[in-house]
């Protein structure tokens, strides 16, 4: 499997300013973050809500501007890019947006907010508003839905009018940030076999983010943890999901709401708080909530390591298990 | 998935029946419910027709005036507003100097709403330092008392109705920018906005089919309620004596004309007053309900 998408050592700090404007400080939102998206596969993130999830889907859209770190599609570093190129790649990268309350324009028609974004690429209104109506159709909304205000559409019909604009541009790599997390678990459901139905259908890769562990296990063939803006472990989803090899992992899984009584216990949930990124600790970053941190852990930070075939994870305890 | 597929003819029939009414549509509805506004803009429309076709209906001209009709009272046969200092009929010169007025005080709002609306929506949208300019400069501007800016410009400039419209325009474009510029910033968080930019769409296309449209409403409402004040800020400078020159009517000028009669004949004195208020009240109501019906669900 060629990777359609690759990224290298990606990181963004945004800065806090005191009172006068002046820099105080930094939020370190993604820190060398690294992965490759194989062509037609799909990468899930998992994490806690403010591990940076959202901020690196921007950072890869370029709706934040990266500080340093490549992009690479198709082998072009697209952080390179500016002008009509840049254009030209962003339509290969669309993105479904978290919340289809604020990603719809109110005051638009459902069938225009999906031809706009073929009026950004030049094509006339009519021809965007044909198109629109087919790629509603593919998503399963009637015509009769696409001449109403999306006020009067469900959060599960919303979200498939953001999924058909997304398409509408023909896009490559469909970016879903959280993009099931509004709905109700039925219509969850819907949605993720849609996502599965047009993926294969258009010929999608997917990067779906989510702070759900089914979901994700459901989706992905690749998942890649994050935890305060760095990677923890990444491999295929099989071996994460069975052996978690990083404790932030374990104590994810253990922490999931489970159907099996049998299961449940066994791994410590996690305990505390995630820590302000605005001074993340040294080291680990996850060091302070992890039942086994020693004080190594403070000193070092942890790079991502061999544990198995095509799964890493960053702990000094695995790395000392591998040296010694 | 399963979904059921309705026929061809029954998807047909079904979007007949179910054909959302007309954006317009629904706001007029949402505005006809509201009796008390709707009155007022029945008075309104009156008030602009009359002055409109002034020419065909005032029952005497402007300017013509009788000394032997001098200060007749309200109600005086042939003369149903009375008559001024003059002997000019005094309803003729209220449908006429309504034209100057009610131009005086709708022009302005529109030049300021297109100026200052355009500077608050770059402010707004581009924020950073453009924001910090735009927006600064405005805060000068604003930081003088309204009606004393009016008056310092219209002295500069010297009386004349030309002149009211542009110390008037200045004055409200200020507030106008403000609200442009809020409504813009708060547009501009929505996700549809980060859409548009990942569809290649640039500042230009997404201020016009996204901003514009979501800030429009906000802009207008506050538009039509500064009508009003615009009006008063006009017949004041009038009043002051900035504004036309005798014998033309207008509504503040002729006020203060008949200041000197106010021991004399008082209630033909605040005919023109009562004109002013009427058209400005008449217009917050109005204004009122229209932020009420413009009001999307999301």
């Amino acid at each position: 499997m060629n990777a359609i998408l690759e990224v290298k050592a990606l990181g963004k700090t945004f800065p806090v300013r005191n009172l006068f404007g002046r820099t105080k400080g930094g939020v370190s939102a993604v820190d060398n973050v690294s992965f490759s998206l194989g062509a037609q596969g799909t990468l899930g993130i998992v994490g806690e809500s403010g591990c940076g999830k959202s901020t690196l889907a921007r950072l890869l859209m370029r709706l934040i501007e990266p500080d340093a770190g490549e992009v690479n599609y198709r082998n072009r570093n697209i952080l390179e890019l500016s002008g009509r190129p840049l254009k030209e790649v962003r339509r290969q990268i669309q993105m479904v947006f978290q919340n289809p309350y604020s990603s719809l324009d109110p005051h638009m028609s459902v069938l225009d907010n999906v031809a706009f974004s073929l009026w950004a690429n030049g094509v006339s209104k009519g021809e965007a508003r044909k198109a629109a109506y087919e790629y509603l159709d593919a998503v399963g909304l009637s015509r009769t839905h696409a001449d109403r205000m999306p006020g009067s559409l469900s959060g599960g019909q919303r979200q498939r009018v953001a999924i058909a604009r997304a398409l509408i541009l023909k896009p490559e790599i469909v970016i879903a940030d959280e993009a099931v997390s509004a709905l109700d678990k039925s219509v969850q459901a819907q949605v993720l076999n849609l996502f599965q139905d047009l993926k294969k259908e258009f010929a999608l890769s997917l990067l779906f983010i989510s702070h759900d562990l089914h979901v994700v296990e459901y989706m992905s063939d690749e998942v890649m943890v994050m935890y305060l803006g760095r990677v923890v472990e990444k491999g295929p989803t099989e071996r994460i999901f069975s052996r978690p090899a990083h404790p932030y992992t374990q104590a994810l899984l253990a922490s999931a709401p489970s159907l099996d009584v049998e299961q449940a216990g066994g791994a410590p949930a996690l305990a505390g708080e995630l820590p302000s990124p605005l001074h993340p600790p040294s080291g680990c970053r996850f060091r302070t909530r992890c039942p086994l941190a020693t004080e190594r852990c403070a000193q070092t930070v942890p790079a991502l390591t061999d544990v198995g075939p095509g799964h890493q994870a960053a702990c000094l305890l695995l790395e000392e298990s591998r040296t010694a | 998935m399963a979904i059921n597929a309705p026929t061809t003819s029954d998807a047909a029939r079904l979007a007949a029946a179910r054909r959302e009414p007309s954006r317009a549509a629904q706001v007029w509805r949402a505005f006809a419910r509201r009796k008390v506004a709707m009155a007022a803009l029945g008075v309104l429309l009156l008030i602009v027709l009359a002055c409109l076709l002034a020419p065909w209906i005032a029952p005497y001209g402007p300017t013509d005036g009788a000394v032997t009709d001098r200060l007749k009272e309200v109600g005086s046969p042939g003369h149903p507003l009375g008559t001024d200092e003059q002997g000019r009929d005094i309803l003729s010169r209220i449908l006429y100097g309504g034209r100057l007025s009610l131009l005086s005080g709708v022009l302005p709002v529109v030049l300021a709403g297109l100026i200052g609306g355009g500077l608050g929506v770059a402010a707004g949208y581009f924020g950073g330092w453009t924001n910090t300019i735009i927006m600064r400069a405005l805060d000068i501007v604003f930081s003088f008392p309204a009606i004393l800016l009016a008056i310092g410009i219209s002295a500069a400039l010297g009386p004349g109705i030309g002149n009211i419209i542009i110390s008037a325009t200045v004055v409200f474009i200020p507030p106008i920018a403000r609200i442009a510029e809020s409504a813009t910033k708060e547009v501009r968080k929505e996700e549809f906005i980060e859409a548009a930019k990942t569809s290649g769409a640039g500042a230009g296309l997404i201020v016009r089919s996204h901003v514009l449209r979501n800030i429009f409403g906000k802009l207008f409402v506050f538009a039509t309620s500064q009508i009003g004040v615009c009006l008063m800020v006009a017949s004041g400078l009038s009043f002051l004596g900035l504004g036309v020159s005798p014998p033309t009517p207008e509504w503040g000028f002729m006020l203060n004309n008949l200041k000197q009669l106010i021991f004399v004949n008082p209630i033909v004195t605040i005919v023109p007053g009562l004109f002013i208020f009427l058209t400005s009240l008449s217009l917050n109501l109005v204004s009122d309900a229209l932020s009420d019906a413009l009001e999307i669900k999301r």
